[in-house]
């Protein structure tokens, strides 16, 4: 039987930190600042000899509803259909998760 | 009542709103003259769909508590929190007569003009100047330190304008089967996250990466393309030119260039004077040859012959000039010179920069730059991308002239990919920029004559239609040749954003006669007008946007009451001041403008965008082959020569070096070792926030949750010696000033550096008519004054200072 639990995927290798996810969320669904459905977030990571890699990762917050209004008319998210990097998918958890064998750096959200 | 619908309006981004210069295709819902929500346009080719945070936050902007919603008259003393609310009418009568009193009184050039960054105002206010009759138009950063040097300086050398390709003109963009995905990108001194500068979707380049496209990033901060790149090179801030040079050094050294483009393209065979180091001229060796005619030598006949620049030909038809060697040449006095070659005095000059030199500059290790340099001049195509921090540095256009180097001797220009010439969309030039002359212009010469900075600095009386900052500042105080008496300041917000050294500023606007604010917010700066304009939104007006393209309208989808878009305010005064102004109304001066496209406002906006046509001089590819940039249809460029100069002969007419060099900046380490001593960290300034537009933004609740505060950026080790923690606030000092920050303890910058937010001024604190504009300032710690020979530039990304913890309970402004 096919689940219907839906998610976001997430490439990020390509996310820059624009935050337009996270205001896109918050006209969609109305939230008053600092609430959003997506907080993007900064890691410096340390790399050997003293190196650093700077990432940006976005992560769906308790209040995510996957924009239910949204796609049920067949509309990408409004984060998804903003993001400037195009590095968001919306979808099937089970089809998402096929896309991580594909390409590294990526990950798979399944919200509240 | 029926319900009222939803109104979907496309419109084009542009300023006021996101801040940016624009371009992005939206949809912008409203719904009884509300706007209920804004979104990417997925049918634009621009964005595809996409926005950004502050185009997204609009909602929160238009509607927002604090805009200006009536024109205001100071009533109490200047930078004092006294307004009233005037009527429109009563404001532009005020303005009418005080400014024409001035007029009277003093000459229209008394008048300045300013704007901030580049807006759509920008050919409204040189309209209003112009029907006025000042020719002074004010970019107001010192040194006019953004986009127009980096388009001097690329008119002086190649005639045009350039920037990467990502397919902006192609229909389909990256699939059009005339494009190329570069295989190579250098991302000079430019970061992402705040998206879009220079007419260009700063994301393009993200695409581009996802297609393949292999980076090398040059910043002295770690940035997103930092960790993504092929090649980082982390250099010491104000350095870019060595650099250069270094990549020119190796590309010349190991033949890595496009023999083709040197020969056919460059005026590398010319001969240059052993004895002046000037360029050999016609007038010096035929007698009454032209000063504007240059001489080669011609290796199988072993004679020189002529190259009429008039003609854009050789003397003789089966020419063959030698590109290396040196020559005896009989003057027409008698005296036999020594001469060489253009190319071999080129490469010379670049000889001096090898690897390990460069790396003793610029701390960039030799052989990371030996194998950027040689991917780069390997990848085909290859495109560079540069940011304002070239721009921001006193010598900018011997650094432009060895970046512009780069990619011509590379072969890398006007073709797929690479890095292609730009011109507006349809030749549709509204207002004179660097290089154009537009619809809007000044009424006669003599009008220009007064314009300050013109006579003194050669690319501001060729390319550049502005005053220059400095030189205006400096006059306000010295009243010589002639006292300044008015400003009109629209969306410009010196004592916050653009102006540095804003104490400097503050005194000037209190030693004016006459200031106008134009704005859409009370700032600090506004509190020192006399008389306060309400302007518009994006939304809220009708606009034109031809730089570069696609062709664009901006549609009015909605009115705010109270407010006024900046064009038909400077329209409805431009016809107070100037009894013969041209246009009855906005939309005759629009299709006057939109005129060489074939279409007026109705059709264009009508249709949302368009696309030059194949062969258009406004489109790529190969135009320099193809003759499509020159008016004589001959191939080549738009320099004096019609050849990419190597040698610069309009800067050896202004007197200045020819040729690309790197000098020290004037207060770094190297050239400051004394100042060093007592501020041992390069401050580094103006790190975009993707929340921000520069000084605008903080009262937008959505935005300013993102990056809340002031912040500095400080390596954990520095942070250590300093005895400082993340998240607590420090003092930023120097001899100019001081400014308080937030550490953001981060090893995105290197021990030596730190990076401070700019823009800062906090208007929710409303107990300070100057919403506390001086605390957290970064512009308090830098000069003005320190521009480039030319007049361009400044040192803003590389200045000294020290940091210290804040001494709880004492405020910045007490120490
Ligand atoms: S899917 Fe919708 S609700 Fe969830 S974060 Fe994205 S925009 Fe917000
Ligand atoms: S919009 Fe896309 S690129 Fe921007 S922060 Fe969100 S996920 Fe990252
Ligand atoms: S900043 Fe860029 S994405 Fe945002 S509106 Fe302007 S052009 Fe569009």
């Amino acid at each position: 039987m096919k689940s219907n639990k839906n998610g976001l995927l997430i490439d990020y290798e390509y996310c820059t930190g624009c935050f337009a996810c996270t205001v896109a969320c918050c006209q969609e669904h109305g939230w008053e600042a600092p609430l959003s459905g997506i907080k993007v977030m900064e890691i410096v990571q340390d790399l050997p000899k003293d190196k650093a890699y700077l990432t940006f990762l976005p992560f769906p917050t308790e209040l995510c509803v996957l924009c239910a209004k949204r796609t049920i008319k067949g509309l990408d998210p409004t984060c998804v259909k903003h993001c400037m990097a195009n590095c968001l998918s919306y979808g099937n958890l089970k089809e998402l998760a096929k896309e991580l064998e594909k390409k590294p750096r990526m990950v798979l959200w399944s919200p509240r | 009542m029926g319900k009222s619908k939803t109104n979907i309006v496309k419109t084009t981004t542009w300023s006021a709103g996101p801040g940016c210069h624009g371009g992005c295709g939206v949809l912008a819902h409203i719904k009884d003259n509300k706007l209920i929500k804004i979104e990417g346009d997925p049918d634009h080719p621009w964005n595809q769909g996409r926005l950004c945070a502050r185009a997204l936050a609009m909602t929160q902007y238009i509607d927002h508590h604090d805009r200006l919603k009536s024109p205001l008259k100071r009533v109490g003393k200047r930078g004092e929190d006294q307004f009233e609310e005037i009527s429109w009418d009563e404001a532009f009568d005020i303005i009418e007569e005080k400014m024409k009193t001035i007029r009277d009184d003093f000459g229209p050039e008394s008048m300045i003009f300013s704007m901030g960054t580049g807006r759509d105002i920008g050919p409204w206010i040189c309209m209003l100047a112009y029907a006025y009759g000042s020719p002074n138009v004010m970019f107001a950063l010192s040194g006019n330190a953004c986009y127009s040097p980096r388009i001097a300086a690329l008119d002086t050398v190649q005639g045009d304008y350039c920037v990467f390709d990502a397919a902006q003109w192609l229909p389909g963009r990256y699939d059009h089967p005339e494009y190329k995905v570069p295989e190579c990108m250098i991302i000079w001194g430019y970061n992402i996250a705040a998206t879009c500068p220079d007419n260009l979707f700063g994301h393009w380049i993200i695409d581009l990466m996802k297609k393949g496209t292999k980076i090398i990033t040059i910043d002295p901060r770690l940035s997103f393309f930092a960790s993504r790149s092929k090649h980082w090179l982390q250099i010491r801030p104000g350095t870019d030119a060595a650099l250069a040079l270094g990549f020119l050094h190796v590309i010349i050294k190991e033949e890595l260039y496009d023999q083709n483009f040197l020969e056919t393209f460059t005026d590398a065979p010319r001969l240059v004077r052993n004895d002046t180091g000037k360029l050999l001229r016609e007038s010096d060796v035929v007698k009454e040859g032209s000063r504007e005619n240059f001489v080669v030598f011609d290796n199988p006949k072993k004679a020189i012959i002529i190259w009429n620049t008039q003609k854009q030909e050789y003397s003789i038809s089966d020419s063959n000039p030698a590109f290396t060697g040196t020559f005896e040449i009989q003057l027409l006095n008698g005296n036999t010179i020594a001469c060489t070659t253009v190319w071999d005095k080129f490469k010379k000059n670049c000889a001096f920069y090898t690897p390990q030199k460069v790396e003793e500059i610029t701390l960039v290790l030799a052989p990371d730059i030996e194998k950027a340099a040689r991917f780069y001049a390997k990848a085909k195509p290859a495109s560079i991308h540069w940011g304002v921090p070239i721009d921001m540095t006193p010598e900018i256009t011997p650094l432009c002239h060895a970046i512009a180097a780069l990619w011509a001797l590379t072969g890398n220009l006007d073709v797929p990919g690479g890095n292609v010439f730009t011109r507006s969309a349809f030749n549709a030039v509204a207002y004179a920029l660097p290089g154009a002359e537009g619809v809007i212009k000044l009424k006669d010469q003599a009008q220009d004559k007064t314009r300050i900075g013109k006579d003194e600095y050669g690319p501001f009386n060729k390319f550049i239609w502005r005053c220059q900052t400095d030189k205006v500042i400096e006059q306000i105080f010295s009243e010589k040749p002639y006292p300044v008496k008015g400003l009109w300041m629209q969306t410009c917000n010196p004592l916050s954003g653009i102006g540095l050294d804003p104490k400097l500023w503050q005194k000037a606007l209190e030693k004016l006669d006459f200031i106008v604010g134009v704005d859409l917010f009370m700032t600090p700066s506004l509190r020192y007008a006399d008389i306060i304009l309400s302007a518009a939104t994006f939304l809220e007006k009708d606009g034109v946007r031809s730089w570069w393209v696609p062709l664009q309208t901006i549609n009015k989808a909605l009115t705010v009451d109270g407010c006024r878009p900046d064009v038909e305010i400077n329209f409805e005064l431009s016809k107070r001041f100037d009894p013969d102004f041209k246009w009855e109304t906005i939309h005759d001066l629009f299709d006057e403008i939109l005129e060489p496209s074939g279409m007026n406002f109705e059709k264009l906006s009508k249709k949302g965008w368009a696309l030059p046509p194949e062969n258009h001089a406004s489109r790529p590819y190969f135009r320099h082959e193809k003759g499509l940039l020159r008016s004589d249809g001959k191939p080549g460029f738009t320099t004096p020569s019609g050849k990419f100069e190597l040698y610069a002969t309009l800067r050896e007419d202004w007197g200045l070096e020819a040729m690309p060099y790197f000098k020290e900046p004037p207060f770094t380490p190297i050239s400051r070792p004394d100042l060093f001593k007592d501020y041992p960290l390069i401050l580094g300034t103006g790190r975009r926030s993707p929340a921000f537009f520069h000084s605008e933004h903080r009262n937008i609740p959505w935005l300013r949750t993102l990056d809340p505060d002031p912040v500095v950026e400080i390596h954990p080790e520095t942070a250590r010696k300093n005895k400082i923690s993340n998240g607590e606030w420090v003092i930023v000092e120097n001899w100019m000033g001081k400014a308080r920050f937030k550490a953001k303890v981060t090893k995105i910058v290197p021990p030596w550096m730190v990076m401070a937010a700019h823009g800062w001024w906090f208007p929710e604190e409303k107990d300070d008519p100057l919403f506390h504009t001086f605390e957290s300032n970064i512009n308090m710690l830098i000069p003005m004054n320190e521009q480039g020979k030319d007049g361009l530039g400044t040192p803003m990304k590389h200045l000294l200072c020290r940091i210290k913890k804040e001494v709880l309970g004492v405020k910045n402004n007490e120490i």
